[in-house]
């Protein structure tokens, strides 16, 4: 536990590291080119509004979201469903607001160690990817809603496509189950 | 101030009385955890806010259209899915990102496939899905996915 904060610590302390590293390039460039000063400015200060009117609302629902349904619950939940009616399951799960894809890889693991369908996981997978439900209120409001439904829709329906491919390829010689 | 703006504070702040009402211990611990990733993802956003302001008060949008944009073609749309392969950098940024993109002049499509590429395939992620899925599991589902999100991008530049 201790070892896992020193690393998220380390982690932040990077990440600050690459925004002192980007500020100040960007500090020096606009001062070599000062003509664009304005254009820099104005631009970053839309978006810092945008993001500021947005991003705090998007974590109190995301803070609400996993206090109410941890993610253990959601794992625990998923490793109990088999089948296809698992997957329909699998897509509202993974589509709540778990975290990155990496964290879905040994709960994928398990579900095809429990014999799920290749298809169901691959569905799972790119639910989990795409879908984040508080995330999808940052497309909405960046890119707006024909661009963010048609964007959904089409995934939904390509990665049905995708998990019978998936299927169809993977079967062709030894299933996973071997593992 | 927009309609989004207003429904996800308001979602927040109806989310939050009702969870202080049920449980007021547990809606203070959510206020922190929603605190603690705030402070996370914070430095990504600035560090994204300052590439965009760059990008956008520098790069004239005439050099983007040469490289992702409609003259461009299929080339500039791949090499936009590759970056978006490589790059591991959370949603929550790279949707302004891609709006960012999109007011440079760059087409539907190279949006498209950078957001998805970038949610669905992870290079940096890639040794971690080995060990869990296997290599042959994990590759394929990169590469088909690869596949995917070029052809939600093709089909959404069509349709908008």
């Amino acid at each position: 536990m201790t070892d896992d904060g020193a690393s998220k610590r380390e982690k932040i302390l990077r990440s600050w590291g690459y925004f002192a590293l980007v500020a100040v390039f960007a500090v020096v460039v606009v001062f070599l080119f000062p003509d664009r000063q304005d254009a820099v400015a104005t631009t970053m200060w839309s978006y810092l509004v945008e993001l500021a009117s947005i991003l705090p609302a998007v974590m109190v629902l995301l803070g609400l979201f996993n206090e109410w349904v941890p993610t253990e619950m959601v794992v625990q939940y998923l490793g109990e469903q088999t089948g296809a009616t698992g997957v329909g399951i699998a897509v509202l799960l993974g589509s709540t607001p778990t975290g990155p894809l990496y964290v879905a890889f040994p709960i994928a693991a398990d579900l095809l160690e429990k014999d799920a369908s290749v298809t169901n996981v691959v569905v799972f997978l790119t639910a989990w990817a795409c879908l984040k439900l508080p995330q999808e209120l940052i497309e909405l409001q960046f890119l707006g809603w024909r661009f963010m439904t048609l964007r959904l829709a089409l995934t939904a329906a390509v990665a049905v496509g995708m998990g019978l491919a998936m299927q169809a390829l993977l079967s062709t010689e030894s299933p996973h189950g071997s593992s | 101030m927009n309609v989004t703006v207003l429904l996800v504070n308001g979602l927040a702040v109806i989310g939050l009385l009702a969870a202080m009402y049920t449980d007021r211990e547990r809606g203070i611990d959510s206020i922190k955890r929603g605190l603690v990733s705030f402070v996370r993802i914070l430095p990504t956003v600035l560090t994204i806010v300052v590439i965009i302001g760059l990008l956008l008060g520098f790069v004239p949008p005439e050099t983007i259209r040469q490289f992702v944009g409609d003259r461009s073609g299929p080339v500039g749309v791949l090499l936009t899915a590759v970056v978006g392969s490589v790059l591991h950098i959370p949603s929550i940024v790279a949707f302004p990102l891609a709006a960012s993109f999109l007011e440079l002049g760059a087409p539907i499509t190279v949006a498209a496939v950078f957001v998805t590429t970038l949610t669905m395939i992870g290079v940096v992620t890639l040794p971690l899905e080995v060990r869990e899925l296997g290599w042959r599991f994990a590759l394929l589902r990169n590469g088909v996915s690869f596949l995917g999100a070029l052809l939600i991008a093709v089909l959404m530049g069509a349709i908008l």
